[in-house]
């Protein structure tokens, strides 16, 4: 039983899933609708409250075995307070009981969000440009023939798209354009073809009970 | 001056053949309007289109430029009956069109274009099932090796030796992405492994839905080879729904805990470099898949094996050796060579119409 129902609803859930992609009728609609969006959004506010249980859990941890960093934790603990009192009694944007001005200082969720988590997402973001180089790096060591061709071809790309590449030969810009439209494109629409019938097999193993790793196990 | 003097006078040729039907394979509540074009079309605003529910009074239900048409009328009540006319505007001037045959629209069962995409499931999941259901009988399926999945020992083996931890990421993906949950699958067998060996493993995430399953996986993975009382609670932990505050995340465990093994498997966007890189920068093996195409150079480039598309499909057949499983792999692999063949016969066709001697046979 503790395996037969997650597989009878998984049945169920994945042939509708694939009957609504088929049959555009309101009924099949409505129904796939009501499993991708409410119910999920019912399980996904559960899940949160499990997701954020495990986080504290994980940090109160840290702090009470007093583990490598573990002041770090009471931060997180902390601010996680501090953000869940504002948002749940001042609102998203202050228009809660709870005040979140003082003078000209706001600190409603919104404003922490604009100001707090978006600058660090865009440091993060930011970061990209220095790890692509070291990447670009060591891809571009010609240590073995496809790397020497990974280089060259990367080469001709990127002086095909300056206006250098133009003044060194007019067919170098097309020549470039073309390792990208006829090569590039071959390769990723194998994979592509490769992934279509994967997930396919994935789906259907999972839909069928064939696969069932993520029930912890093929065993019944 | 002229023109505009003579329209005044005898006015602007109405649309004709004014042809209204339910919009076919769709949910219903949807009307399509077609006509002929005014004789006046190319000094027209454009076409009004009204309609009626009795035939005698007609309301405005949308505009359309000249030179167009075709309207589709998207808000009708199904199973009522509706009247078009078409109306050619010319400034002020309207040119009413004859009213269409009474038309209702109504919601269809079938999405007829999209039969070729199910007589193609239906051939393909059928090839599937065909090789499942032999190896089922006990037949011998030869699988080629896939280098990133025959590291998967040596690399739990190397954390063991060492004393370090594994981490598992699955990703960025949600529930909902076929990746996530083929990397789940993968999860179930490297934990089943790190459960053998008892080797620490760290599987951090970023949405809540993914940990909860996550947590079950594992927790059943160790229950499974007998090890329950090794299962840590804590190793399984959510960590933010924020894509670059989990990155970040990750990266710090990757720099604190210095992992032995890194597993990148699933659906990764921007993040897949920062993981990579860092990882690649505290010395760990690092085994990467996805199917998202974009992504894969940068873990091709920093990770010592890759899993490429399918290969992140196979991988839990591959791992855990079940029959069944593989006999799903090799009905891709039928699969594939059919599209290549049709790829290669259509591509030779082509060609070979293209052929000037064929010019002689017009």
């Amino acid at each position: 039983m503790k395996k037969g129902l997650p597989l009878i609803l998984v049945f169920i859930c994945g042939i509708l899933g694939i009957i609504q992609y088929f049959a555009p009728h309101p009924v099949v609609q409505d129904t796939d609708n009501f499993f991708r969006n409410n119910l999920l959004k019912i399980l996904a506010a559960f899940a949160l409250v499990l997701g954020l249980g495990s986080l504290l859990k994980v940090h109160m941890d840290k702090i009470k075995r007093k583990r490598e960093n573990w002041q770090y934790s009471w931060v997180l603990i902390i601010v996680f307070i501090i953000t869940s009192i504002i948002g749940l009694f001042g609102g998203v944007t202050g228009e809660g009981p709870l005040p979140t001005r003082i003078g000209s200082f706001s600190f409603d969720n919104q404003t922490i969000y604009d100001n707090v988590i978006v600058p660090l997402g865009s440091t993060m973001f930011a970061l990209l440009a220095f790890f692509m180089a070291s990447a670009a790096y060591r891809a571009f060591r010609a240590r073995s023939t496809e790397a020497t061709l990974l280089l060259a071809s990367a080469f001709i790309v990127m002086l095909g798209v300056l206006p250098l590449g133009d003044r060194i030969s007019p067919h170098l810009p097309s020549f470039a354009q073309w390792i990208m439209d006829v090569p590039n494109v071959a390769g990723q629409r194998g994979i592509l073809i490769g992934v279509a019938f994967g997930i396919l097999a994935t789906a259907l193993k999972i839909i069928l009970g064939i696969e069932r790793s993520w029930l912890g196990g093929g065993g019944e | 001056m002229a023109v505009i003097l003579l329209i005044g006078l005898i006015g602007v040729a109405p649309p004709t053949h004014v042809r209204a039907y339910d919009t076919p394979d769709d949910g219903g509540g949807s009307i399509m309007v077609e006509w002929h074009l005014s004789q006046d079309d190319a000094i027209l605003d454009g076409y009004e289109i009204y309609r009626s529910n009795d035939g005698d009074v007609y309301e405005k239900v949308g505009f359309i430029g000249r030179n167009r048409t075709r309207y589709e009328d998207s808000n009708t009540e199904d199973g009522e009956n509706y009247f078009y006319k078409v109306v050619a505007l010319k400034d002020t001037l309207k040119m009413y069109s004859q009213a269409s045959q009474p038309v209702m629209s109504s919601p269809q069962w079938f999405d007829l274009p999209k039969l070729n995409i199910l007589i193609a499931c239906v051939i393909f999941g059928g090839l599937i099932l065909y090789f499942v259901y032999h190896a089922r009988k006990g037949k011998e399926l030869y699988i080629r090796k896939i280098a990133g999945l025959q590291a998967i020992d040596d690399a739990v083996g190397r954390a063991t030796e060492m004393g370090k931890p594994i981490l598992y990421t699955t990703g960025t993906g949600l529930i909902g992405d076929i990746a996530t949950i083929a990397s789940l699958n993968i999860l179930g067998e490297i934990a089943k492994k790190c459960a053998r060996y008892d080797t620490q493993l760290i599987n951090p995430h970023l949405d809540p839905i993914v940990y909860t399953v996550a947590r079950e996986v594992v927790k059943e993975s160790y229950t499974q080879v007998g090890r329950p009382d090794a299962f840590d609670p804590d190793s399984v932990y959510f960590i933010t729904d924020l894509q670059f505050a989990y990155a970040a995340a990750v990266s710090g465990i990757m720099v604190r805990e210095k992992p032995a093994t890194n597993f990148l498997i699933g659906w990764f966007m921007a993040e897949s470099l920062i993981l990579a890189e860092t990882g690649a920068s505290t010395g760990a093996i690092q085994i990467a898949g996805t199917d998202r195409v974009p992504q894969l150079p940068f873990f091709i480039t920093a990770c010592d094996y890759t899993l490429i598309g399918e290969e992140l499909y196979a991988a839990s057949a591959y791992i855990s050796k079940e029959p069944l499983l593989l006999g799903a792999i090799k009905g891709e692999d039928l699969g594939k060579l059919i599209i290549g063949a049709a790829l290669i016969a259509g591509s030779i066709i082509g060609l070979l119409t293209k052929l000037p001697i064929l010019n002689l046979f017009k």
